[in-house]
């Protein structure tokens, strides 16, 4: 008998063993840039250690606040800071930022372009502690709110670069955090992560890729496999959520002979969506299919089992699109 | 004239009370050219206004900007229309753009938003007021900036247990520049409040907040809080203030205790007559 998967830690690295990692790269960037940056202030709801910003506590003792268990208070302490001139990162879990703050994001940030930065940890499946704890709809629930920027990163490149660039940003962000030992997947000597813009990061043709977040790594690998098996598949990376970058992902897709999205995230209201709204409005005709999370609740399990089982693999991601 | 405004060592009560009625006649002007509104909880908080921006608060009109002003915070926002009066009584806003209340393209809303000038916040999603003003207390002390935070919010307010995360938050850092105002009325939107919310004063005692309870209607018993309190340090502040919505118009006191008040055409110039009355025996 095979030996089963165990749940582990609430938020468990983000490394798949195959890529060079690096260790906390939000929590290290944000060091580096508070350095230049007084007005930066850090704030957690008793989930510093799960979110990488201990590393800026160590550094800024005097600029970092744990406001306790209290999600709606730490986006509102959050706006008050950033009225009296302060640049706040603040840090939950994804499914307390949406599910447990959203009218205070709405209200007390997006409505007024207020400038705070929210930093959501365990985004989609990337924990085995079940529906609590699983943001799979927050991508959704954000891109809704008119004025907020909502960011997916990919790797530890592309969070050391979303940090500095949403710091530069004068407005409030959302945006997804991969924590612990994150891989490396785009070059840091070549990648630029631009706030909205979309970027090509594998050419192809046949199989046209349009992938956001930690999904990107497993579709490039898929793309890869693929291509030993003689189909071409081109990978176009979108990791801002909104604004949507819908021209670049028009002509990719009117380039390709059919159309397949990848996201750590329900199929529906996230980047799928975008993509299928985007290629209507701009006459684009391709055939589509969506890979995602299903529209249920997740049970609870290792996160590797419960990846395999729900399509998020890039075994799984070559398998649905050989299928179709 | 617009001019700076800081609180007095010997606050003049008499020009104080002329404010107050200064502040409930636009809020009536207001209320009758837009028919309705939430002229019962204006009155009600009109003395309390009237303190702030003619005694209490450290602010200059004319540089609504300046980084050492005190902050007041109206959480409740359909309030605004003794917000509005305060503004224009205190020269923020002119005094005829109040016509404007409520109508169409005005800044004057029926519930604030925070492009009018003078406004710190939005106000009207309860329960988002005091915990801004937490964060704000917490940037002016990063910064070293002495000034004060004022947070008015509501009995009905209290019933979003985000008012609570943030007394928590308060108590925890010691922010004794903080001052919650609570204007129990007695209202909400459903009518008299629905959940009993006492002991109000017991429960900010509680959650280590230095606490005061008086008659909000009282300008000495307000004036005299303050100033108790702004010697007072080590802990956040609260002021339970026993407030009469209507306060001011005898009809508008006695009418069904309604949160959103109707008053029929033909009624408004008995109503102003009434008051005029009122204010005149002081």
């Amino acid at each position: 008998m095979a030996e089963r998967g165990r749940t582990l830690a609430m938020g468990e690295d983000e490394a798949t063993g195959a890529r060079d990692t690096v260790e906390a790269p939000f929590g290290r960037a944000l060091v580096a840039i508070a350095r230049q940056r007084p007005e930066i202030v850090g704030l957690t709801a008793d989930l510093g250690k799960y979110t990488d910003i201990l590393p800026f506590r160590d550094a800024y003792p005097d600029r970092f606040l744990n406001i306790g268990m209290a999600e709606q208070n730490l986006v509102a302490i959050a706006a008050g800071l950033a009225r009296t001139g302060k640049l706040p990162f603040a840090t939950t879990y994804g499914v307390f930022a949406t599910r447990r703050a959203y009218d205070y994001i709405a209200i007390a940030l997006a409505h007024s372009g207020v400038n705070v930065k929210i930093v959501a940890g365990l985004p989609g499946l990337t924990t085995g502690y079940g529906g609590t704890h699983q943001a799979i709809e927050d991508l959704a629930l954000m891109r809704m709110i008119p004025g907020l920027v909502v960011i997916d990163p990919c790797d530890a490149t592309e969070i050391a670069q979303a940090t500095a660039a949403i710091a530069d940003y004068d407005g409030p962000v959302y945006m997804r955090l991969l924590r612990g030992k994150v891989p490396v997947v785009l070059d840091p000597a070549r990648y630029r992560f631009e706030i909205g813009k979309a970027q090509q990061v594998r050419e192809g043709g046949a199989i046209g890729f349009i992938s956001t977040g930690m999904m990107t790594e497993r579709t490039l690998d898929a793309a890869a496999e693929l291509e030993r098996r003689g189909v071409s598949a081109g990978v176009l990376h979108v990791p801002t959520i909104k604004p949507f970058d819908a021209a670049t992902v028009a002509a990719f897709a009117a380039e390709v002979d059919r159309v397949v999205t990848v996201e750590n995230h329900v199929v529906a209201g996230g980047l799928a969506s975008l993509v299928a709204e985007t290629l209507f409005e701009h006459g684009v005709s391709k055939p589509l299919q969506r890979i995602g999370l299903p529209d249920r609740f997740i049970e609870c399990g290792s996160v590797p089992t419960l990846q395999a089982r729900y399509g998020l693999t890039t075994a799984a991601i070559v398998a649905t699109v050989i299928a179709a | 004239m617009a001019r700076p405004n800081s609180p007095s060592d010997t606050p003049d009560l008499a020009a104080l009370a002329r404010r107050a009625a200064n502040l409930r006649r636009h809020m009536l002007a207001m209320a009758r050219g837009q028919g309705s509104g939430y002229i019962g909880q204006g009155l009600g908080i009109a003395d309390l206004l009237a303190v702030l921006y003619f005694h209490e608060l450290r602010y200059d009109p004319a540089n609504l900007a300046w980084a050492g002003r005190d902050r007041f915070l109206l959480s409740t926002g359909h309030y605004s229309i003794a917000l509005w009066a305060a503004f224009a009584e205190c020269g923020i806003l002119p005094v005829e753009e109040l016509s404007t209340y409520g109508a169409d393209d005005s800044r004057l809303e029926m519930s604030t938003l925070d492009t009018t000038p003078g406004v710190e916040i939005i106000g009207g999603s309860l329960g988002h007021g005091l915990g801004q003003g937490v964060g704000m207390a917490l940037g002016l002390r990063m910064d070293g900036i002495e000034a004060r935070v004022f947070v008015e919010l509501s009995d009905g307010e209290m019933q979003e247990g985000a008012t609570w995360e943030a007394a928590m938050a308060a108590s925890h850092f010691g922010l004794d520049h903080l001052v919650a105002l609570i204007d129990c009325n007695g209202i909400q939107a459903d009518g008299p409040v629905v959940l009993d919310m006492e002991p109000v004063a017991d429960k900010w005692r509680a959650f280590g907040f230095e606490t005061r309870e008086i008659d909000g209607n009282d300008l000495g018993a307000i004036l005299a809080a303050l100033a108790e309190l702004r010697a007072r340090t080590g802990r956040p502040k609260a002021i339970v203030l026993r407030t009469k919505p209507g306060r001011g118009v005898p009809t508008l006191e006695a009418r069904e205790r309604a949160h959103f008040v109707r008053v029929d055409p033909g009624e408004w110039d008995a109503l102003v007559a009434e008051f005029e009355r009122e204010a005149a025996h002081g």
